[in-house]
Order: C-alpha cells, then structure tokens, then sequence
C-alpha cells in the first residue's frame, strides 16, 4: 500500500462573524425603544400577568397580546449566580452576579448582570435598581446592568401606549464564534501535498475509485480511505460554464471559464477556472495542466496541454 | 408530588433499537474529520446487525454547524453511510435523540421497517459555552452572552433557594456519575477527577460537563425484524417530547413540566422502571428531572456516568437512549426510562420507555 506516514494534522484559526440584522414587532419596537427612554414596559396577558421582558404571544395560550404597561427601574432578584471570570461580550468585566431580576409591578423576571462587590453582597430576595448605560440605542445593552437598591416594592404596572418619538424598529445582533479548524487526516494530507504542488487523493478499498480531495471515506461506499495515490497534474475537463458576473473582492476579467477537471487518475472531477484560451473555445474534453503562481498554496489556474482532445468514453463517468 | 393519572400515546407499531455504539469520548480529537470520527461508530451498528446500508430503510442524523464552525457540516457527514445508490436520508439540527424521534415515526407510519440514526459533536474546535449562547433568545437575551454554565447556574442556586438540593448533595451526584464512569471505556472523565473550584456559583467544575468530541449511532427495527437482528431487543414502548417557553424568567427553573408531560405520554409512570439514563450535564439537572420522573431511590440513574462523564454535544442525549437499550440488550435491566434534552436550563426534553421481552 503506498500509504505514506501521517503528515502532521493542519490546524489555523477561524474566526466566524455575523451582524444578524433583526426587525421587531410592535412589543419589542416598544420595549427596546422604552429602554433607550429609561422606561421600562412590559405585555400583559389574558389572564392579567404582566410578562417583563414582553413577548407577542402569551407563552401559555398562544394568544397575540399588545396591551403595554409600563413597571418600575426597580425589583427583586429571584435566582443568581457568581461569575468571578467574565466572558467576552458579556455586560460588566469586572466580576459579577447574573441575575434573574421580578421588576416591580412584572410577574416575570427578566436576566441581567448585577454589579456588586462579591458573592457575599447578594441574595435572592435582595432589593436592586437598574443603572442605565450613558449611551442608549434601543437594545437590551441600554441596561448597563442592575446594582443595590434599599426600597420598598409598592408599585402597581401603569398603561402605557408604547409610543415614542423616532421608534427603533430594529436591532443589530452581533455575534462572533472562534474556533481551530482541523481538517483532519485525509485533508490534512491534501493540502500538505499541494504545498508540494502535488495533488494526492486517496483510493476506495472497496470499489477502487479515487476520491480528490479526499476526506478519508468512500461516500459511494461508507468505508474509510487511507491508500494516498498522487493523481494529474493533468487533466480533462469534464464540463464547464462561462461566468459573466465580476465577484465581489475577485480581481478577474469576465467573461471566465469556470470547468470540471478529471484530473489524470481521479475518479471524482475537481472544479477550477481554466485561462490561457479564448473563453468560447472551452470545450468538454480539453486537456488541461495546472498553473501555479509564486507563493499560491493551490492551482491559481489551469491552461491547455496542447494535446489532442480526450476521448468522450475515456471520461463520460465524470461529466 | 404524585403523579396525575398519565395519558399514554400508544405506539401503533412495535419499535425496538437493536444495535448501539459510540466512540470512545475525548477531550480533543484534532486528528480526526467528523466523518473520520463517526464512520467507525456506524461500522460498528452495521456489524452487530449483519445489515448493509443499502439494507437499511431510513437515516437520520443530529448535528450542529455553530459546534463545526461551518455551513451544512452534515452533507459531508453522511460520506460514511454510503448514500449511493441513492437512500432516504433526513437531518436534525438537534441531539440525536430528536433524529431518533423522527425515525421512530418514519417506521410508525410503515414506510420503512429499519432505519440508522447517527449523530456527532465536534466541540474541541471552538467554545462550547460560548457556541450555546447563539441558541438564546436574540433579542433580550443572546447580547449579553450569558453562557450554558452561567445559566444552569441560575438554575442551581434556584433549586438551593427552594431547599431541593444544596452544595454538598450535588457534589454527592457528581462523585456518583464519576465512579460509575469507571466502568465506562466510552467516559471521559472518570472518579479520580474531583470537585474543582467553582466555575459559576454555585456550580463547581465537577457540576459542569466536560468538553468533548464523540458519536453515537443506534439502528432501530420494527417488529419481527428487530427479533430477527437481535437476541434481546430494547422494545421502545413510548416516546414523547415537550418543550417550555424560551424566557426563562417566564419558567419556574426548579421544575420540569415538559419532562413531566413527556413521560405521562411515553407511559414512564404506569409501572416502575429498575433503571434511568438522564441527560442531566449538570449536577443540578438531575434534581430537577428526579423530581419530574419521580424517580425513587431504588432506580439506578446514570450507571454509565451520564453526561457528567462524557458530554458530545448533539450525540449525549441519543447515548442516553443506547446506553439504556445496550443494558437491556445485556439483560441489566427490564424497563429503563431513557431522557434528552436540549436548550437551556432543561428546556425542551425527551422521555423514552424501553423495555426487555420478559425472560
Ligand atoms: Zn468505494
């Protein structure tokens, strides 16, 4: 078997962001536009509660509920916990309490952080006030967080008609994920060749064929692949398409042909742009090899060979 | 509390999983794509049961792309079935548990008399606290980036506040899952680990699961044919999911309605059960769904170790469902309640009653 050691497993950084842009409904436009107005308003349902945070349909009965009322900056924790190592995004860096905060005149509580000193500083049943972030925009941030407050619970929920001047009408939520990607084994092995300007697939043991890129199992099969079989570096191309639209970030003249490529003893055809002919004299069955530029880590492109075209029958399995 | 009278959804066919295996749960498995990691597991199914893929009448699988990072991870997944010629195949962006679910109810409906449910989770690549927080409610609850242990947290100390538990009882629990881990080649972490500084208090590092990267796989039959592909099949006589709102200040954290609800349906409470596999990744967990299963001190709960031992996530809740089916393959139990759950704080939970063929 040609299968050569393990080349060491490749692993780099990826980082995965996204600015989820978000409308909201009549309640929420009300609510986060409240917040950045200091006014805290919560939903109330059918059978009298009032939910805060405020949702549009009544967790219970799935009843559509707009009737907005207004409740105090001040509550009661329900339940907390200690976060001595606060984590990225989170409301407060220093150390702090998350808490489950009834607001007072809600039936519901709502989450936050608490600043306060220590974890012997809080408990639930203790009295706490929201403070407001300097800067408001109409998001659940508005609240920087909740700190102590000594004071009574009187307070009865007020109706409200939700509207306010300039209503925010949507939030951005931003979200960042980071990770290490690992291809694993197989790809690891690819791409370490292509370092090499190699190209290596790697051969079913079951039905023969050579998969490239390999990812280490047979999908016609179901069974792992480990016999490494350096394939091309030409090929036919298979089938093709002509691409008129410029990309985004992409410094490429259209019109461009983009092909499949059979490489020379592959059974599963690669794609690539093809360059070095006239885009309409593309054609199923070119021969192709690639071409590398100084510092690419893959085939910047491929050209013809110059040979006499492929036969129809040598590479129809792969169209 | 007693439980009220159930009302039981009973199955119209006779389901039963036949095989289980999983990997061997692991810290960090860098080596390894997830179709590298998962094809042994699926081999292993397939062999217990002499069936083919091509044999096979229905897939399913659970997954999720915020654990891998990237978009449909599943599609490549499935190169370790062997999807050609063409099978019937479908996917959960859940535990695969859920995928199980839905397999269950592709054979009820008679259009299949077998199926193969796999699922995986790859949580070395990135942070798993943080990946959980993107299941949150976007709007009031996901900008703050309150993570999967700072929430069970919150939860915790609920259950203190309500004199269900308190700090040393869960440190009894997590010892317990630990030692019976021991026994488990597939744990991770086993009884030398001990309780460890607090993570979020009141919750110590022993509370928490590990992180880790593994898969499962079952293959389920109906009927005769589960009789035919296995000595002693784990019938599933009753299967039901429920879930609670998202808010959860709207929930009281220290019960479980929808694990109550999913088990008066799958039919938990009608005669006692000598054995439980509970998807519980935190200590506190377990009070609550001892509490809503009403599960006696004369029930083993967790002889694996359970989720505090080995957490894959998207693959724990359906090892809870094998776990409990290799025990009655084995002869160790005769009627075992197997659980799953997902989102945060027990949100949505799964309840299933297996059962043995009287010896
Ligand atoms: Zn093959």
């Amino acid at each position: 078997m040609a299968s050569a050691p393990s080349p060491e497993v490749l692993r780099a950084p990826l980082v995965v962001e996204f600015p989820f842009t978000r409308s909201l409904g009549p309640v929420q436009s009300a609510f986060l536009t409240g917040l950045r107005e200091r006014t805290v308003l919560g939903v109330r349902t059918g059978d009298g509660r009032t939910l805060v945070p405020p949702v549009e349909y009544d967790p219970v009965t799935a009843e559509e509920i707009r009737e907005l009322v207004e409740v105090s900056d001040t509550g009661t924790v329900t339940t907390w916990a200690w976060n001595h190592e606060p984590r990225r995004g989170q409301p407060l860096d220093t150390p702090f309490a998350w808490v489950l905060v009834k607001l007072d005149g809600a039936d519901t509580a709502l989450l936050h952080a608490l600043d306060v000193p220590g974890p012997d500083a809080v408990r639930s049943g203790m009295r706490v006030r929201i403070r407001w972030a300097d800067e408001r925009v109409g998001a659940i941030t508005d609240i920087a967080c909740f700190e102590a407050y000594e004071g009574g619970d009187a307070v009865r929920p007020a109706p409200h008609s939700g509207e306010f001047a300039d209503p925010v009408t949507g939030i951005v939520a931003a979200a960042r994920l980071d990770y290490t990607y690992s291809p694993g084994r197989a790809q690891s092995a690819y791409i370490g060749a292509l370092a090499e300007r190699r190209t290596v697939g790697e051969r079913c043991p079951s039905c023969r064929k050579v998969y490239v890129p390999p990812r280490g199992a047979c999908p016609t099969c179901g069974v792992a692949t480990a016999e490494r079989v350096e394939v091309g570096p030409r090929g036919t191309v298979t089938t093709y398409c002509i691409v008129n639209i410029k990309a985004k970030n992409l410094d490429i003249e259209v019109p461009y042909v983009y092909a499949h490529i059979a490489l020379d003893g592959a059974d599963l055809a690669l794609h690539a742009r093809i360059a070095g002919i006239p885009y309409d004299q593309v054609r199923m069955g070119l021969r192709v090899e690639p071409v590398w530029t100084e510092g690419g880590r893959f085939p910047d492109h491929y050209r013809p060979t110059g040979e006499p075209d492929a036969d129809y029958d040598t590479y129809k399995e792969l169209v | 509390m007693a439980p009220r009278k159930p009302s039981v959804m009973r199955p119209a066919r006779e389901v039963a999983i036949v095989a289980f295996g999983q990997t061997r749960h692991q810290r960090s498995t860098d080596e390894l794509s997830e179709v590298e990691m998962l094809m042994p597991v699926l081999h292993e199914v397939l062999a217990a049961t002499g069936l083919k893929t091509s044999d096979i009448g229905f897939t399913c699988s659970g997954s999720s792309d915020y654990l891998a990072g990237r978009a449909f991870s599943f599609t490549m997944a499935l190169d370790g079935v062997g999807a050609w010629p063409p099978i019937s195949e479908s996917h959960v962006e859940m535990d695969g548990a859920w995928a199980l679910y839905e397999a269950w109810t592709k054979l009820q409906t008679g259009e299949a008399d077998t199926a193969l449910v796999y699922s995986y989770g790859k949580s070395s690549p990135g942070s798993v606290r943080d990946v959980l927080t993107r299941q949150l409610d976007p709007y009031y609850v996901a900008p703050l980036w309150p993570d999967a242990v700072a929430l069970a947290a919150l939860q915790a100390q609920a259950l203190i506040d309500a004199g269900d538990t308190d700090e040393p009882a869960l440190a009894g629990i997590a010892t317990r899952s630990r030692a019976s881990a021991d026994a488990n080649p597939h744990a991770q972490r086993g009884s030398s680990a001990g309780q460890g500084d607090y993570a979020v208090r009141p919750l110590r590092r022993g509370d928490c699961p590990p992180v880790g990267d593994g898969a499962a796989a079952v293959i389920l039959a109906a009927g005769d044919r589960a009789r035919d592909l296995c000595e002693r099949p784990a019938w599933i006589r009753g299967i039901d999911h429920r879930i609670e709102a998202h808010a959860l200040g709207v929930r009281d954290l220290t019960e479980s309605p929808s694990t109550r609800l999913a088990a008066e349906r799958a039919g938990v409470f009608e005669r006692p059960v000598d054995t439980a596999e509970l998807h519980a990744p935190f200590t506190s967990q377990e009070v609550v769904l001892r509490k809503a299963l009403a599960l006696g001190d004369d029930v083993e709960v967790n002889p694996s170790g359970g989720a505090l031992a080995a957490n894959p996530v998207m693959a724990a809740g359906l090892i809870r469902l094998g776990e409990t089916a290799a025990r009655i393959h084995r002869g160790a139990s005769d009627r075992a309640v197997a659980h799953a759950t997902s989102g945060p704080c027990l949100q949505q939970n799964l309840v299933a009653v297996l059962e043995g063929d009287a010896s």
